[in-house]
């Protein structure tokens, strides 16, 4: 077998590689989208009037938050059909993605609502705004800012947890790496690829999750420009 | 098979695998300590080089996914001639990867120590070595041991990858039963419990014990 970088090699798996890249980029954007919606379910399930419901809720958060992602992937890929449920693997990485990246997103809505001052609750009860007013045009305004850097970064890290898909069979990234150095039993190309792609996304976006938080620390005047 | 047979003929397997995954726990755990007091320190050097390197190591470890890194250290290492065996190669990538995470939380550490503690120390006519050593490390463990603990949470969930490295630890023994009896629920069910009983009952415990203590060592009691 050869030694060293092979550039020919390169170029031959680079157009299959991009297309993976895209594969993984809608696998990130989709748990993502999924993951901003469950979380915001999670965070309602821990606010509602019944004590016991919210415990149960936040036991199951703290379920998903202390246990692999993996192990959540095998477990709903496996189990499902078990219960005559056959879903795709594409389907079942997204629904998992979605879980395990909700209830850290719960987390960060209830830090942001958490961080809007209680002042605000009792002024717009002296105003008799009613609750859904309250939070529509007083309180949501002021805690989105707040939610944004971890919004921000756990959509940088379910990128970087995509990896995982390939796991059970999802056709991301990785899995085409792995796929092409099997076949043709190389895998220097293949993985290095892979860590460049991933940096030349994820810094960029790193960066911009960074501005943001800063742009809102400014716009809070928590820090001067 | 109900689960007691399951446990009963299984259980012993699972618990081996759980020991694997306890060392690779501890050992990724200690390099990565020793990881980011190093970069996170260097991170902070009035040296452009020495913050270049740092700068580099943590924006590339942070950058790419844990589980590119841990494939590569396992299977394009050997192109390069260096073989590791899959547990040593499983920790060394935990512990680079997780280590940068954890320089960054020093460096906001050190960056949080009031600045009067480090003018009194000059003042004192401390040497810098003694400055870092004696005044600002140990100020910053109460600061740093919360993210810390957050970041071993999510380490103890990162060793199940190693399985994919061909580590025989609870998530390879896991994955192993489930393709000889596809009793899918007993062995992930099973799996998932054991991770969540050791994240919450042994690890979380374990990091609160270490931040009352770091707390009481600098005299701030936390209850």
């Amino acid at each position: 077998m050869e030694m060293g970088w092979r550039w020919d090699f390169t170029y031959e798996i680079l157009p299959q590689m991009a297309i993976a890249t895209l594969n993984t980029i809608l696998a990130a954007g989709v748990g993502y989208a999924i993951a901003l919606i469950v979380g915001l379910f999670f965070l309602l399930g821990q606010r509602t009037p019944s004590k016991i419901f919210n415990w149960i809720n936040r036991e199951i958060v703290e379920f998903i938050r202390s246990t692999p992602l993996l192990i959540q992937l095998f477990f709903v890929y496996f189990v499902l059909p078990q219960f005559g449920i056959t879903l795709s693997a594409w389907l079942c990485g997204m629904i998992t993605i979605g879980l395990h990246f909700g209830t850290y997103m719960s987390e960060v809505y209830r830090g942001a609502l958490e961080g809007v001052s209680k002042t605000q609750w009792e002024a717009c009860r002296a105003l008799n705004f009613s609750t859904i007013y309250t939070y529509r045009r007083i309180v949501l305004p002021q805690a989105f800012p707040i939610a944004i850097p971890g919004m921000g970064n756990y959509l940088v890290g379910i990128f970087k947890d995509t990896p995982l898909l390939s796991t059970i069979g999802v056709a991301e990234l990785f899995h085409a790496a792995t796929a092409v150095g099997g076949y043709n039993y190389r895998y220097l190309e293949p993985y290095t690829l892979v860590g460049i792609i991933f940096l030349t996304l994820s810094i960029p976006a790193a960066m911009w999750v960074r501005k943001l938080e800063r742009d809102v620390n400014i716009s809070q005047g928590k820090i001067k420009k | 098979m109900t689960y007691l047979e399951f446990l009963n003929e299984h259980g012993i397997t699972l618990l081996l695998g759980t020991v694997t995954t306890v060392k690779v726990l501890v050992c990724s755990m200690i390099l990565y300590v020793i990881i980011s007091m190093i970069f996170g320190l260097m991170r902070l050097s009035k040296n452009p080089a020495i913050q270049g390197i740092a700068t580099v190591y943590i924006e590339f470890f942070r950058g790419t996914s844990l589980l590119v890194q841990l494939f590569w250290a396992y299977y394009v290492l050997p192109f390069f001639g260096i073989s590791l065996e899959a547990f040593t190669a499983g920790v060394v990538a935990l512990g680079l990867n997780f280590g940068a995470y954890g320089a960054e939380i020093v460096r906001a550490g050190i960056l949080a120590v009031p600045k009067g503690q480090w003018e009194a120390a000059h003042s004192l006519n401390f040497t810098p070595a003694k400055r870092i050593k004696r005044i600002i490390i140990p100020q910053i463990f109460p600061i740093i041991l919360p993210p810390a603990a957050n970041l071993t949470v999510e380490l103890l969930k990162a060793t199940a990858l190693v399985a994919l490295v061909t580590v025989v630890d609870l998530t390879f023994e896991a994955k192993q039963i489930n393709s000889i009896t596809w009793l899918s629920a007993q062995c992930f069910g099973t799996a998932l419990l054991i991770y969540y009983i050791m994240a919450r009952f042994a690890l979380v415990p374990f990091l609160r014990w270490l931040e009352v203590l770091a707390a009481r060592k600098v005299g701030k009691e936390k209850i």
